[in-house]
């Protein structure tokens, strides 16, 4: 193949023809934050233009100055144009490929731009930005590596069916024995990572699918220190958010399957 | 065995054998898949032209009938192959999953990198087209 030669005008290119790494980030990131180490906002996005918008200004409103990255998971509708609008960087993946996937593209993004911690956010409107700053505050802790927002500590508005509840009390019990602490609510998808936490999940280990349960005790096995603490969440506007729209028998023989085959799999390697 | 299912098995058997080095002949179907299908065929044909095998290997798996051999064993083959579908499709998608994510990001990227150049008033003119 040809390489690629420019012929650079007299003007001031030298910097901005090639790029290092460095300099990528610059402008990725337009305003960096003093108080914070580098954050960075990821927030998976499946057809979600009404949602989307309203998101992102809350966001910029309760914690400004956090660079937010959607990542658009083959939307059908304008969610991409409206994150950008919003002044969110987009990743768009070129077709639907589920909530994990999309979730794992911005930590893989993140991996890649060294961010020091990256919260997880829904596109719903289901996750409260005025807890992002709790989170952030948690996950810098010492000893702490993920922090998740567990709309089960405090009493919230939170409101869903009896089956999901059932549910989500029977994996997070399960959870809390392999994991010998209290885990109240595995399939948050409002949480935060912090270094070697945000390495793993750009890895293999991750889930494809959807994280849940199992990646928690996944995570504990692999020595990473998980905390949760209570946020505030609101049922979602006008449908399930994207990883609980999967059929039910699905989820629970998925679940079951995966902390069984994860348990298996590190007993086998001690 | 009835003769007539001896030389309709005979036949299929010589049919897929034939087929399947015709697919690979003509780059339709890989060496790696092919594997699969000729040992299916041939150990089919195998089991088929000789009678005295049918009968060692029906009284090895407590068979009554020669048929039932014939297609207990045909079965367990189209399993084997079915499994080892699964497993590449699992592999693709995987490898699927990866790409996606990275086009992703590339594109991103591809994007933030456009907007630089775009804002140093740099112009991708034709004459600079021509040295890509």
């Amino acid at each position: 193949m040809k390489v690629l030669s420019y012929q650079v005008p007299q003007s001031s290119l030298k910097q901005t023809v090639i790029l290092e790494n460095d300099e990528f980030e610059n402008t990725f990131i337009k305003k960096p934050l003093k108080s914070y180490p580098k954050t960075l906002i990821i927030i998976p996005a499946y057809n979600e233009e009404k949602n989307i918008g309203a998101v992102l200004e809350m966001i910029q409103q309760k914690v400004p100055g956090i660079p937010i990255l959607v990542i658009n998971d083959g939307s059908s509708d304008t969610t991409e144009s409206v994150a950008r609008s919003h002044g969110a960087n987009v990743i768009s993946l070129p077709y639907n490929s589920g909530y994990g996937v999309a979730l794992q593209t911005g930590f893989i993004f993140a991996a890649r731009k060294n961010f020091a911690i990256v919260i997880q956010m829904d596109s719903d409107g289901q996750h409260d930005p005025k807890s992002v700053k709790n989170l952030i505050e948690e996950v810098q802790k010492d000893g702490v590596d993920v922090v998740i927002g567990s709309r089960f500590l405090e009493s919230g508005s939170y409101k869903s069916s009896f089956a999901r509840r059932a549910g989500i009390f029977i994996f997070a019990k399960i959870a809390s024995i392999i994991c010998g602490q209290k885990v109240t609510d595995p399939t948050s998808g409002f949480q935060a990572l912090k270094g070697r936490a945000i390495h793993f999940a750009a890895s293999d280990h991750y889930p494809p699918d959807y994280p849940d349960a199992d990646f928690i005790i996944l995570m504990h096995r692999h020595g990473l220190k998980v905390k949760e603490i209570p946020v505030t969440m609101h049922a979602s506007p006008d449908k399930e958010s994207m990883h609980h729209g999967h059929k039910t028998i699905y989820y629970i023989f998925k679940m079951f399957l995966s902390i069984f085959v994860t348990v298996l799999r590190n007993v086998s390697k001690r | 065995m009835p003769p007539k299912i001896q030389i309709i098995s005979i036949l299929i058997c010589i049919f897929l054998v034939a087929y399947v080095f015709e697919l690979v002949r003509r780059k339709h179907l890989s060496e790696e898949y092919s594997m699969g299908w000729l040992v299916t065929g041939t150990s089919m044909l195998a089991l088929s032209v000789s009678e005295g095998l049918l009968k060692w290997v029906s009284e090895l798996v407590g068979a009554t009938l020669f048929t039932s051999t014939l297609f207990f064993f045909g079965l367990l083959f189209l399993m084997v192959i079915c499994l080892h579908f699964s497993i590449r499709i699992s592999a693709l998608t995987n490898q699927v999953r990866k790409l996606t994510q990275s086009i992703g990001i590339l594109d991103l990227e591809k994007k933030t990198l456009e907007r630089q150049i775009r804002q140093s008033n740099w112009q991708i003119d034709s004459s600079n087209l021509e040295q890509l």
